[in-house]
């Protein structure tokens, strides 16, 4: 077979993703994810009668929780391949990669291993969140005063 | 009406973040970087906080969020205390993300075992 020919089987055999597919998956996954915290917000406001700030921060608790304990059970990696960055661009994905490289290093001790990568991959987050959150303050502080 | 408006805002957030995801070279860490900086820029812009009132949660649970909550903190933060509350400021209101994240993921790396 030439190589042209083969190139060619190898082209129609690969399984193409479908982006469509996955995009749309995304969306829906987001967004329920995102209703389901509203309803936990207005039993949280109605029930425990808590500021809509407080309400804010045990959602933030809640789903922090619930996403750790099931990273930790090995449940969530299924479900991040399966609803993308549904899960991953919410607080849940956060919580997803500290627990999981927590999990991976533990094996090269506690300070080595665990203490060395607990911020591996949300690190970047940290560093670009508190480096855009200072200086966009203080630009807003010379702007608005 | 909020209900909509959350599963609207939640769902698009995560459409741009796939579709960003899917079309370029970028890994799931960039573009959480993107969106908490893009977060700490709607905020400075003070599209953020209207966001958060229109569509509650939507707005809340995304990463974008934490850049939002950052931006806050050191704004508020220069309000009460001067040049010193920028520093101090900063991390007041996402501390509770932060520290839960980090005590609940410790709790269970030692209680559990990597499944592989």
């Amino acid at each position: 077979m030439d190589k042209d020919k083969y190139q060619k089987l190898v082209k129609e055999n690969t399984p193409k993703e479908n982006k469509t597919n996955k995009a749309f998956k995304a969306f829906i996954g987001g967004g329920l994810l995102a209703f389901t915290g509203q309803i936990i917000i207005s039993i949280l406001e109605q029930s425990f009668g808590m500021t809509i700030n407080d309400c804010y921060i045990w959602l933030c608790i809640i789903t922090i929780f619930i996403s750790s304990f099931l990273t930790a059970l090995g449940f969530f990696d299924n479900y991040v391949t399966k609803w993308g960055c549904g899960l991953l661009i919410p607080t849940t994905g956060f919580a997803h990669s500290i627990t999981s490289s927590a999990l991976d290093a533990k094996k090269d001790g506690l300070v080595t291993g665990l203490g060395a990568t607990f911020f591996k991959l949300a690190g970047s987050v940290l560093l670009y969140g508190i480096i855009s959150g200072f200086f966009f303050a203080i630009l807003g502080v010379i702007i608005y005063g | 009406m909020i209900f909509l408006n959350a599963f609207l805002i939640g769902g698009t957030i995560c459409l741009l973040g796939q579709i960003l995801l899917d079309n370029t070279k970028l890994t799931p860490g960039h573009i959480t970087s993107i969106f908490t900086i893009l977060g700490a820029f709607l905020a400075f812009l003070g599209i953020y906080p209207k966001l958060i009132e229109w569509s509650g949660a939507g707005a809340t649970m995304m990463i974008s969020n934490f850049g939002n909550l950052l931006y806050q903190g050191a704004y508020e933060g220069f309000h009460e205390m001067g040049i010193l509350g920028l520093t101090s400021g900063l991390l007041t209101k996402c501390s509770s993300a932060i520290v839960s994240a980090t005590v609940f993921a410790f709790l269970f790396a030692l209680i559990f075992k990597p499944k592989d």
